[in-house]
């Protein structure tokens, strides 16, 4: 049974209310107060159903009408744990374990709670992933009338359900989308169906909106303008909202407030300005450092280790662990909340006090540059054209990359970046034109290429959950491309692989274990290891942070620095993270589709055209510039 | 050399659950009766030394059958070689549907197509009336027995096999097996096949089953291994008519069959849930979370 563990009276263990068992009641009419509080989270706790280990515990906020809180933390923090919690759901497998959600006066965690009237009409729900959140067999049309069938037009104060579905598609930017009623969520782009899912969330006017990484996957102008779109509701009907994301710069821009979660616990919590300025909990300062800026190249600072998961957490804080400041009382009881600032700023951490009195974080060293090289190139591209079957991606691509210099190759998705990247390794073979590697030209089929450009040029790639064969040990994965293009004494195998997964900053161990015994950023450093193994001139880098959380990140990104820095190894960055460009990349070409619109050193310094500047004022910021 | 590893530790990690040891105790239990059976065996499988369908007598604990031959020898020599040809004809007919399988999945385009037609071809036939057609054409032989069985398996696990590895040849480490100019047949070998193990474990367990079932089903039609050698289809067939007098004839092969067959398919049954169970908990949080991360450019 649960054990709540709470001063108040024992409260019989809840499970979570199902939505379906609730009567479809009419939409209650109570308007909120105004300047009363609209949501309050006293206590929650969200367990795994049968262990009873908390996700999520000692969760305790408040919202008022209109305000935006965001929520940050790296993966399995419990962010979204608490965003579906907030609607009285939890996920398969968990429930509720303790605590009130009131809203507008009711315990939403109550058995009974008329949640199924709630649910769309007065607290609506935007999922991550479009794409699967939209019936793909249904028209737009048909879903956003499903809306106003299940919870009538009696919010809408007199406007018909037509009526309000037009004035959603201009209120979301889709007026100018052609029959956009009438079309099939796969016939729009991966922004256009976000926003109809927005368009959905908002159609009934409700209170709050709960947005669960809305912008995820989207490129910075699309993610941009869902911003936008998202603030300019928010503000104009005063809907409050929940904000859940790992991309501090995005929440840094659109929230109000912003709690930070770790390990199932909100750590700090306080207006964004102060948070973000000068944060009271080492887990927030860490983040914050590990984030890079699209103004200035500081130095990443990543956040070694992980969270305890559920179950296995110490008895202390449990950051105490990963954390610089953490004194013996951290490892034997739970810090309390400690108050900063007169407004309400707090942080669960006892050294809070002297945290936030350290340097602000704009004042991190800023990174020495690569000065030498350059001026030989190492890969030169000429009149790229490539296509899969009918369809042209790049046209008259020309390029060329010096030694030991990094180019980062942007753009929005859809642009070619990666097909730039597969047609030089050969991965993708169907192109014309020339791409040379040191003078010689490469030839388009791989398997007519020498070993030896195969091995100088490593192509790394983006998601290290699918890159890693899971049958083989690490060390068999990092000696495979020694196996398959030299032939080498079975021992000096294992040794060079030992020095390749020490240079990716993993110890010789770890060539036993197997994939799924380590975490996102250990398998990204094993699949670094494993192009590192043949000494390569060339690493292609294929958006290798974007599966990874900010602060493991920052330590592959610093990685990579160093290995140009020290081994010499040109770089070539396909990515969309513009912030990640400008610490790392000496060289950036900017991407449209499938034409280069800009190329050079300075091309974030001094835009010269117009897609370039319009790029870096779509890059969402920390600090408001 | 990790396959192979990968393979035993599944093996192993099945037989430590609870439904795994049982299967494989009910299992094991018959195929090693049917190992020592023949040199246990209080008298002869082939001469008459008791009278027609006399009931369990002393010396006779099973009674006699059709021609007065002592029914518990038979069921104890009788088992050998039915499994043998049994197991012969799982691993050629699996391994020839995994062989197809991989190859339609990786090769795809015009490979897949034609491959996977010829497999539509050979499904069409039942897999009974396949090797009854083989056999009565051909005569009964123990090899022709194996390769009908074998090629009644095989379209069908080429089917089940395809269909996961597309989803396995998707994968980037393939990919990346392929920037190193690996032969085709290496990568499908050492990159595809490991991560179909509990798939082709699963196979392998079913068809077993199916294969003893098939060969004791030609056998009860008199196809199968021929007269007088014991064999506990061949038993089924020959004593059914004396049911009444004497039903240990009948009953006493039905049942090891029907053991053996309960056994196999728990023990395949705890390889596939052990196999789902191999990808531990915390893999799959971490693997959502970098799905929800990765929902970036394609």
């Amino acid at each position: 049974m649960t054990h709540v563990h709470r001063s108040e009276e024992d409260q019989p263990p809840l499970s979570a209310p199902t939505a379906a068992s609730a009567p479809a009641a009419p939409v209650a009419e109570s308007a909120v107060v105004p300047g009363a509080q609209l949501l309050s989270v006293e206590g929650l706790r969200v367990v795994i159903a049968g262990s009873q280990a908390d996700v999520v515990d000692e969760v305790s906020f408040g919202l008022d009408q209109g305000e935006v809180l965001g929520l940050v933390g790296e993966s399995g923090s419990g962010k979204t744990t608490v965003a579906l919690a907030l609607m009285g759901h939890t996920r398969r497998g968990l429930a509720i374990g303790g605590g009130r959600v009131m809203f507008d006066g009711r315990d939403l965690l109550e058995p009974g709670a008329a949640l199924r009237a709630l649910r769309g009409a007065r607290i609506a729900y935007v999922a991550q992933d479009p794409a699967s959140a939209l019936n793909p067999t249904l028209k737009v049309g048909t879903q956003l009338r499903e809306v106003f069938r299940a919870h009538g037009t009696g919010r809408l104060g007199g406007a018909s359900a037509e009526e309000r579905i037009g004035e959603l598609l201009s209120e979301v930017r889709l007026e100018q989308v052609q029959h956009a009623l009438d079309v099939y969520p796969h016939q729009l782009s991966g922004g256009q169906q976000q926003r109809v899912m927005l368009a959905m969330a908002f159609a009934c006017r409700p209170d709050l909106i709960i947005l669960d990484e809305p912008t995820t996957g989207l490129d910075v102008t699309t993610q941009r303008h869902v911003l936008d779109t998202v603030r300019g509701l928010c503000r104009s009907y005063q809907v409050a909202a929940v904000y859940v994301s790992h991309d501090l710069a995005v929440v840094g821009e659109l929230a109000d407030r912003v709690g930070v979660m770790y390990a199932g616990r909100l750590v700090e919590l306080g207006a964004t300005g102060p948070v973000f300025r000068t944060p009271g909990h080492p887990y927030a300062r860490g983040l914050l450092r590990a984030i890079p800026s699209p103004t200035r190249a500081h130095v990443l600072v990543g956040l070694e280790g992980h969270p305890p998961p559920p179950g296995r957490r110490p008895p202390g804080c449990f950051f105490a662990a990963r954390c610089d400041f953490a004194i013996d009382a951290c490892r034997t009881t739970a810090p309390a909340p400690v108050s900063l600032a007169s407004g309400e700023h707090w942080a669960r951490c006892r050294r809070a006090g002297e945290i936030i009195k350290l340097p602000p974080l704009a004042e991190l060293p800023e990174r020495d540059r690569v000065a030498e090289g350059g001026n030989e190139p190492l890969l030169r591209v000429e009149g790229l054209s490539a296509g899969y079957g009918e369809r042209q991606v790049l046209s008259d691509i020309s390029f060329t990359v010096g030694a030991r210099r990094c180019l980062a190759i942007v753009g929005e998705s859809g642009a070619g970046k990666t097909t730039i990247a597969r047609c030089i390794v050969g991965l993708h073979s169907r192109w014309r034109g020339t791409i040379e590697f040191k003078g010689t030209q490469l030839e388009a089929d791989r398997r007519r290429r020498g070993r030896d450009v195969i091995s100088r040029i490593q192509y790394i790639f983006q998601n290290p959950y699918t890159s890693l064969n899971p049958r083989k040990t690490v060390g068999q994965i990092v000696e495979q491309p020694l196996r398959e293009l030299f032939s080498l004494p079975r021992k000096e195998r294992a040794r060079r692989a030992e020095e390749a997964l020490e240079d990716a900053a993993l110890s010789g161990e770890y060539a036993r274990r197997y994939p799924d015994q380590l975490s996102g950023g250990e398998r990204q450093r094993v699949a670094i290891a494993r192009a590192l193994v043949v000494e390569p001139e060339v690493l292609i880098c294929d958006e290798v942070t974007s599966a990874l959380d900010v602060s493991v990140q920052a330590a592959i990104v610093e990685l990579l620095h160093r290995l140009q820095r020290t081994r010499g190894v040109t770089l070539l960055l396909v990515t969309h993270n513009l912030a990640l460009v400008r610490s790392l990349a000496d060289d950036v070409l900017i991407l449209r589709d499938g034409q280069i619109v800009e190329h050079g050193p300075s091309v974030f310094d001094q835009p010269k055209s117009e897609y370039a500047a319009q790029l870096l004022t779509d890059i969402p910021r920390l600090a408001p510039a | 050399m990790s396959a192979r590893w990968e393979w035993l530790a599944l093996l192993g990690r099945a037989a430590r659950t609870q439904r795994g040891a049982v299967g494989l105790a009910l299992a094991g239990s018959v195929v090693l009766l049917a190992i020592i059976g023949p040199f246990v065996a209080p008298h002869s499988p082939t001469l008459s030394v008791t009278g027609t369908f006399v009931p369990p007598a002393p010396g006779y604990p099973l009674g006699g059958d059709t021609i007065g031959r002592d029914v518990l020898s038979r069921v104890l020599a009788g088992g050998w070689l039915l499994l043998a040809v049994a197991a012969g004809a799982t691993v050629l007919g699996v391994g020839a549907g995994v062989v197809v399988g991989i190859s339609a999945a990786y090769l795809g385009r015009v490979s897949d197509g034609l491959l996977m037609r010829i497999v539509d071809v050979l499904l069409a036939f039942p897999p009974l009336v396949f090797a009854l057609l083989l056999l009565s054409v051909l005569g009964s032989h123990v090899w022709l027995i194996l390769i009908a069985v074998a090629v009644s398996h095989a379209p069908q696990v080429a089917r089940v096999v395809r269909a996961t590895a597309l989803e396995v040849c998707e994968r980037d480490f393939v990919r990346a097996a392929e920037l190193l100019a690996m032969p085709k047949r290496r990568v499908m070998a050492g990159e595809v096949l490991p991560n179909l193990i509990s798939v082709v474990m699963v196979e392998l367990g079913l068809r077993f089953t199916y294969s003893i079932l098939i060969i004791a089903g030609l056998s009860f039609l008199s196809f199968g291994i021929q007269p007088p050698a014991a064999n506990w289809g061949l038993m089924i067939n020959e004593n059914r008519i004396g049911l009444a007098a004497n039903p240990w004839g009948v009953v006493a092969p039905i049942i090891l069959i029907a053991i053996l067959t309960i056994g196999l398919n728990t023990f395949t049954d705890a390889i596939a849930r052990t196999s789902l169970g191999v990808e531990r908990p915390t893999e799959q949080f971490e693997l959502a979370a970098a799905g929800i991360a990765a929902g970036a450019t394609p």
